[in-house]
């Protein structure tokens, strides 16, 4: 039968706050554009966010773009695109009122303007006093945010794919990206999307540690494919702990708890933070957390019958702040802790929560890559946004609320430039065929007879050694060892078997082509640990247990050929105001 | 502990069947953390899910008898053998998979999109505490469809009755002190069907896992069609 293929101006793969907000600007510009995702888009994991999304509104406390470019240089460790942060701090506030006029349901304070709460990590006046800059719908901003721009989306008649699997980019031999081979999931269809420019907007790759705050579905497919087309990645070795996932686990537990007065307690009782940070303590940034909860457990403080995890405490908030500000917590807490928040502490460890690291792209969401030994360039009819993309705003380590911030801020950005981009750009490059058919051979892969390991079997392995060998504190000699188990079962995957290989609804076989994407994602993260050399931010190495900027302050790049490292410059210069320059990182 | 799930692929059954399943049980499992260890049994068992805690709601089935959200979903609750089938009404694509079309082609139809006329302004439309209080209880909606794939109203007709979660949607637009469009609302929503096919039968109540009240949001629509009418 011969391959259906279709065209447009634009495609977009994935349907989260990024895909979806680049692809109301292309729809609102009558584009014809396209929205791959391989579920119903409501169940893209921006749903799951909870906390909010940080915009320096000054509604509830003064409040500048400033500040909150600096507690997110600071956040980074230092390691942060000082023009693309400010970019992003500046671009924060007009976006969320754009979202609020979309219909998001934000909660409100008493003079009918955004609530905003303190999250971790802010400060006013460089440094100062707790800011309050998280923009909220209760505990569920995610699920308000996503909706809404489905909601916009469909008004703007935007055309999805619901419930498509995106297998692999198509480029020619002059660098440009053509669309993307898909596979419909309900029939089994490969379909080729033919566009002129093509969003990455996938998401992150929560999955490949075995405890973890993120969807089934989080399994870093864009990262991959762009690995396969020769993109490197930016600064893997960055992942994100969040402090307080629910022991043993993983669901999350929002930032905004201890936001709103919750503090977590060792078996003592102790408010441990105290003596990690004096002056933030619970609200330090999320690296200081996660490793003082580590250490608390490692050094046998730990609560619980096997001293395993800690007590993050709200009964004191009283009822009425919880059922109002903190309804989701309420209910999660009671489902998977068996804790009403309201009476008892809820045990807390950290979990796998986000991925700093990605495909490099600049501001405006075009995917940038190093030519030769001259300056990078733009790849060109491919962007990326959202957690699969690095700009880079979080550096070594994103504070909490900046990533609803990342995804919509710069899916807006890409969508804008896409709209510039097809004006000069009218007619689609011929289709490369050995591309296609290289594409189709991914498929095809899994078409094979006979016996081999399962899928299941690999992943939960692979998952194993991820969350054993790259977890929050990293050594030399554990981290190799990582890294050769990862050759080991990469090695194997060639010999895992699909025993159905049916065509409808095969679940299987899109689990199969996740496992390959997080394979690859999941070592690009192993590699680049194991090549720095350095402790900062969530890269946390007790062999290296100091930042050394003098050596390191710069961006690694892995490429999946050969397992290579390579790096370039950290961007220092912002675009208006001075450098904030490296410091101490105290909180 | 013994399952009992709906199996159907339509390139090797000529019917539908049901097939038996051992899981060994853990303290604080989850439905959908059974039906995950019955595909590693059985890879070809194909069910939809994402998120595991209750927001995207991918994973709604019918268990026993009651529809609900796998992945919220305790076995502990559950009477052996635990029967899973896919949602009733719905026309199966495989297993516990179905084809959803029509509940999400309701929801388009309600325009379930905030319509503001004013000039905007520079800064957000402002909205009292009170206000954003009438939300509650209806944006909350994860589009699972464990209420309209339990409504005998939305079995009958269910391209003519908009069923209950686009009506709650449809309430949701019209309690915001923002939309501007409450007339035009209205009168899209008039009709034998697209409302008054509910006959209060409650069974959306009681399924709801967010534990919404799409009844009630019908009811005040109802409210606001005579008021208006008079």
């Amino acid at each position: 039968m011969a391959l259906v293929r279709r065209k447009f101006d634009a495609l977009i793969i994935g349907a989260g706050g990024a895909g979806l907000n680049a692809a109301l600007q292309l729809a609102n510009a009558d584009m014809q554009v396209a929205v791959v995702s391989k579920v119903f888009p409501t169940r893209s994991h921006t749903v799951a966010a909870q906390g909010g999304v940080n915009a320096a509104l000054a509604n509830v406390l003064p409040d500048n773009w400033h500040w909150h470019m600096f507690d997110t240089v600071k956040g980074s460790d230092y390691l942060g695109d000082q023009d693309a942060i400010e970019f992003m701090c500046q671009e924060a506030i007009p976006t969320v009122y754009e979202l609020e006029h979309d219909g998001v349901p934000f909660s409100r304070i008493d003079n009918g303007k955004i609530y905003q709460r303190a999250f971790g990590g802010q400060s006013q006046n460089f440094g100062g006093d707790q800011a309050a800059r998280t923009c909220a719908a209760a505990d569920r901003t995610g699920h308000a945010i996503l909706h809404t721009l489905y909601q916009q989306n469909v008004r703007a008649k935007t055309h999805f794919f619901d419930e498509f699997f995106a297998v692999d980019l198509l480029r020619d031999d002059d660098g440009y990206i053509l669309g993307a081979l898909v596979l419909e999931i309900e029939t089994g269809e490969p379909i080729l999307i033919e566009a002129k420019a093509t969003l990455l907007a996938t998401g992150g790759c929560g999955q490949v540690f075995r405890t973890t705050s993120n969807a089934h579905i989080n399994t870093g497919d864009g990262m991959a494919m762009a690995l396969r087309v020769g993109i490197p990645l930016q600064d893997m070795e960055f992942f994100q702990f969040h402090p307080t996932g629910i022991a043993g686990k993983g669901m999350l537990i929002t930032e905004g708890v201890r936001g709103e007065g919750g503090y977590l307690v060792n078996k003592n009782g102790e408010r441990f933070m105290e003596r990690y940070a004096p002056r933030a303590k619970d609200l330090a940034s999320r690296d200081v957390v996660s490793r003082a909860i580590v250490t608390e457990v490692r050094e046998g403080r730990g609560c619980g019958p096997n001293a395993d995890y800690v007590l993050l405490k709200l009964d004191h908030l009283g009822e009425e702040i919880i059922s109002k500000r903190l309804p989701g917590i309420r209910e999660s807490s009671k489902i998977f802790a068996g804790v009403d928040p309201i009476k008892e502490p809820i045990p807390v460890y950290p979990t796998a929560h986000y991925v700093m690291g990605g495909i490099p792209t600049d501001r405006w969401g075009r995917v940038v890559v190093p030519v030769g030994q001259g300056p990078e360039e733009v790849v060109p009819g491919l962007y990326a946004a959202g957690e699969c993309a690095c700009v880079s705003v979080h550096g070594a380590n994103r504070l909490g609320g900046n990533s609803l911030l990342d995804i919509l801020v710069f899916g807006r950005s890409a969508g804008k430039d896409i709209i510039q981009f097809l004006a000069d750009y009218r007619h689609h490059r011929p289709m490369k065929e050995v591309a296609l058919e290289q594409a189709m051979a991914r498929l095809t892969r899994w078409e094979q007879p006979g016996s081999g390991p399962s899928v299941a079997e690999l992943r939960a392995e692979f998952r194993k050694s991820m969350e054993d060998h790259a977890g929050v504190f990293r050594t030399e000699e554990f981290m190799q060892e990582g890294v050769e188990k990862l050759e080991e079962i990469r090695n194997r995957l060639s010999q895992v078997r699909l025993k159905d290989r049916s065509r409808v609804f095969n679940t299987a076989r899109i689990e199969a082509l996740e496992l390959e994407n997080m394979i690859d994602v999941g070592m690009s993260i192993a590699v680049s640990a194991l090549y720095r050399k350095e402790s900062r931010g969530a890269h946390s190495r007790p062999d290296y247990p100091k930042r050394d900027d003098a050596n390191w302050l710069k961006h690694s790049l892995y490429s999946r050929e050969g397992d290579r490292m390579d790096f370039k410059p950290v961007r220092i210069k912002p675009l208006t105001v001075p450098s904030f320059p490296p410091k101490d990182r105290v909180y | 502990m013994k399952f009992r799930v709906f199996r159907y692929n339509p390139e090797t059954d000529n019917s539908p069947r049901m097939q038996d399943f051992d899981v060994e049980p853990f303290r604080g499992m989850m439905l959908r953390e059974a039906l995950m260890e019955i595909k590693k049994q059985d890879e070809s068992f194909a069910f939809r899910h994402s998120c595991g805690e209750g927001v995207c709601g991918s994973d709604g089935v019918n268990v026993n008898g009651g529809n609900k959200l796998a992945c919220i979903t305790p076995i502990s609750e559950l009477k052996e053998p635990v029967v899973v089938r896919p949602f009733p009404g719905r026309p199966v694509i495989r297993d516990l998979i179905v084809d959803m079309t029509q509940f999400y082609r309701q929801y388009k139809e309600i325009k379930p999109w905030l319509i503001h006329k004013d000039p905007l302004p520079d800064q957000e439309v402002l909205q009292s505490p009170t206000d954003r209080d009438k939300l509650d209880g209806l944006y909350e909606c994860i589009m699972c469809g464990c209420c309209s794939t339990s409504c005998p109203s939305f079995w009958w007709n269910p391209d003519k009755f908009l069923g209950p979660q686009a009506l709650l949607a449809a309430w949701r637009f019209l309690a915001d002190s923002r939309d501007q469009a409450t007339e035009e609302r209205l009168s899209e929503l008039d009709g034998h069907y697209k409302v008054y096919r509910c006959h209060t039968i409650m069974n959306c109540v009681e399924v709801c896992p967010k534990g919404l009240n799409p009844t009630k949001a019908i009811g005040h629509i109802r409210n606001l069609m005579l008021k208006n009418a008079i």
